[in-house]
């Protein structure tokens, strides 16, 4: 009789279990990334190198659940409860409250090599004493083991610690606690001590690189086991309210149409887009060299959205915001008075003070706090941290970002020199809904400088060049409408 | 549960203060103290006192001397501390532990 004989499958009678239950970490972005935050009752394991934000994840997540209704235990292997508590109140976090309020305990546990003898056969029947004595003070849900490696440093049979290690999770996902287990990267491994070997269930890598002197901090989920998860490298930052996660959607241009439009903020140029102006939630890119009024352009659709009575963001990264409300000034806009009513926010940074993916996350918390209806990025061309596709596909996550959030985006964008077509747009473009191309005028010509439609998808627009001069009453058209030669590009 | 075991009192200052943790009435605990006993009746007699704390039933004291394995045994008396964890079933290795005997030249040797 063959061996290989099974005995007859068992008829599947188990009802299909339903959806994995998830625990939100608080972390903006992490919870949606996957789908709802960390498995419930189960052990996760957040890995990566120093500094890279594993005990802020931890925190993040404890404090979290302290605050809605989970109470938890910090384990802090390496940093004394004091500094753990500075680090947290330099986040706002209030952690003495919680702690006396008996949502947080905090456990301190030192192992130090040199204060120890070893001698015959030993468990760390202490710590679990311990663990067990912290969550039962306060009735935890959460736990974070902040760094358990650290024991491997302090002990030195590795047998036991290992055995006891494998213990200790299991002991946990059968009480049913949702832990945050943190590992410092190893050479070849994830953690130094292999760590995901007894971890299954969800394995998180934080990384932080460097590079041309600016900081990019990354966050991947490995594993999920029983749940789907984005396996993209998720770009987030760490600022003065914790950790926060970009939801880079995955282009899936999934967005509703409207066919609502908006105006561009000009008369002339509303004229060209069939007398309507923009798409709402659509994409805008305007390109030209130096001095073609990208900016005056862009501020006159901020300035059309603030007399509609709605909400306008610009992200200015050549001026001030008194520079920039000064210089349009002089092009008839008075924006300081929406800024003063607080329709308009001004938010300027140096482009090349962070890398690409701290200003995407900056944007997103910029436009999650001013929900603004239109947003510009004046200039996209400044972001040159990163390699062409780096940029790219930051700028593509960036469109894909607003009209998932029905904002009118715009792109201004500059073409040095001549104005021959750059990487940037030809990689952008097929986000883009409508191109708009300024120049110089060649000498003698009307007006210095003008404007053509490249292309705008899904409306009837000009498809002529139009000549216009920048005045103290914003850019005014001149001469007559000239047909553009044979270039003409979009669907529409 | 706190067991004191007191031999003969003399002058507190050299008195020796080992504390003692175990979980439970294991049969490592037990080795544990039967091991401790003798090794303090041979070169501690009359100036020691041990302390058994089971962290079953005081699970808060583990906190204070940072306690994680078991056994642990702590020396608080003299300074400064020092701890020793396993079943000290290696005499040797107990006595350099507790300082009563100089450390081999090993590792890190101590002056």
């Amino acid at each position: 009789m063959p061996r290989s004989r099974r005995p007859p499958a068992r008829s599947r009678t188990i009802s299909r279990p339903s959806a994995l239950a998830k625990v939100a970490t608080g972390i903006d972005g992490f919870d949606e990334i996957t789908g709802g935050g960390l498995p419930q009752g189960r052990p996760t394991l957040v890995c990566g190198g120093p500094g890279c934000g594993k005990t802020l994840f931890a925190l993040q997540f404890l404090v979290h659940g302290a605050t809605h209704g989970e109470s938890g235990v910090f384990v802090t292997f390496e940093e004394t409860e004091e500094d753990l508590l500075k680090n947290a109140a330099s986040l706002g976090y209030d952690v003495p409250g919680l702690i006396e309020r008996k949502r947080l305990a905090l456990e301190y546990i030192r192992v130090e090599r040199s204060e120890i003898e070893e001698t015959g056969e030993y468990d760390l029947e202490g710590l679990f004493i311990r663990l067990d004595h912290a969550l039962r003070t306060v009735r935890a849900r959460r736990i974070a083991l902040d760094t358990i490696e650290s024991l491997f440093a302090g002990l030195s049979n590795a047998g036991v610690l290992r055995a006891e290690l494998r213990r200790l999770f299991a002991w946990l996902k059968e009480r049913g606690i949702t832990a945050v287990i943190t590992g410092e990267r190893g050479t070849d491994t994830l953690t130094r001590q292999g760590l995901e070997e007894y971890v299954s269930d969800c394995v998180i890598v934080l990384d932080h690189r460097v590079t041309d002197q600016i900081s990019t901090r990354r966050l991947r989920v490995v594993k999920y086991r029983g749940s789907s998860h984005g396996t993209n490298e998720y770009p987030f930052l760490i600022d003065r309210r914790g950790l926060a996660v970009l939801p880079v959607t995955s282009l899936q241009l999934i967005h509703r149409a409207t066919s609502e439009r908006i105006s561009t903020g000009l008369d002339w140029l509303d004229e060209m887009f069939g007398g309507l102006g923009y798409f709402r939630a659509s994409s805008v890119l305007l390109s030209g060299g130096a001095g073609t009024a990208k900016t005056t352009l862009a501020a006159y659709f901020l300035d059309a959205a603030c007399r509609r009575g709605e909400r306008a963001l610009c992200f200015q990264f050549e001026e001030s915001p008194p520079q920039y409300v000064r210089n349009m000034r002089s092009v008839g806009l008075t924006l300081d008075r929406w800024i003063r009513k607080g329709s308009l926010r001004i938010h300027a940074a140096r482009p090349t003070l962070y890398g690409l993916e701290f200003h995407l996350a900056t944007m997103h918390r910029e436009i999650e706090e001013a929900q603004p209806s239109v947003a510009v990025i004046d200039p996209l061309s400044s972001f040159t941290g990163g390699s062409f596709e780096e940029v790219n596909s930051m700028v593509m996550r960036l469109i894909d970002y607003l009209k998932g959030k029905n904002i009118t985006a715009m792109f201004t964008h500059l073409i040095p020199g001549s104005g021959a077509s750059q990487e940037v747009e030809v990689g952008v473009s097929s986000l883009i809904d409508s191109w708009i191309l300024l120049r110089n005028s060649p000498p003698g010509e009307h007006g210095g400088r003008h404007l053509s439609i490249l292309k705008s998808r899904g409306m009837p627009h000009s498809s002529d060049r139009r000549s216009f001069e920048l005045t103290d009453r914003g850019p005014v058209p001149v001469g007559p409408a000239r047909r553009l030669p044979a270039v003409r590009k979009g669907r529409g | 549960m706190k067991a004191r075991r007191t031999a003969r009192k003399k002058s507190p200052s050299d008195e020796w203060i080992l504390r003692l943790y175990v979980a439970g009435q294991s049969a490592r605990s037990a080795a544990a103290l039967r091991n401790l006993e003798a090794i303090c009746e041979q070169h501690l007699a009359g100036r020691y006192r041990i302390e058994l704390i089971d962290l079953l039933k005081n699970p808060q004291l583990a906190r204070g001397d940072q306690i994680v394995a078991v056994p642990t045994l702590v020396r608080h008396l003299p300074p400064p501390m020092k701890k020793i964890i396993g079943d000290l079933s290696n005499a040797e290795r107990v006595l350099v532990g507790l300082d009563l005997r100089p450390r081999r030249a090993r590792g890190g040797v101590r002056s």
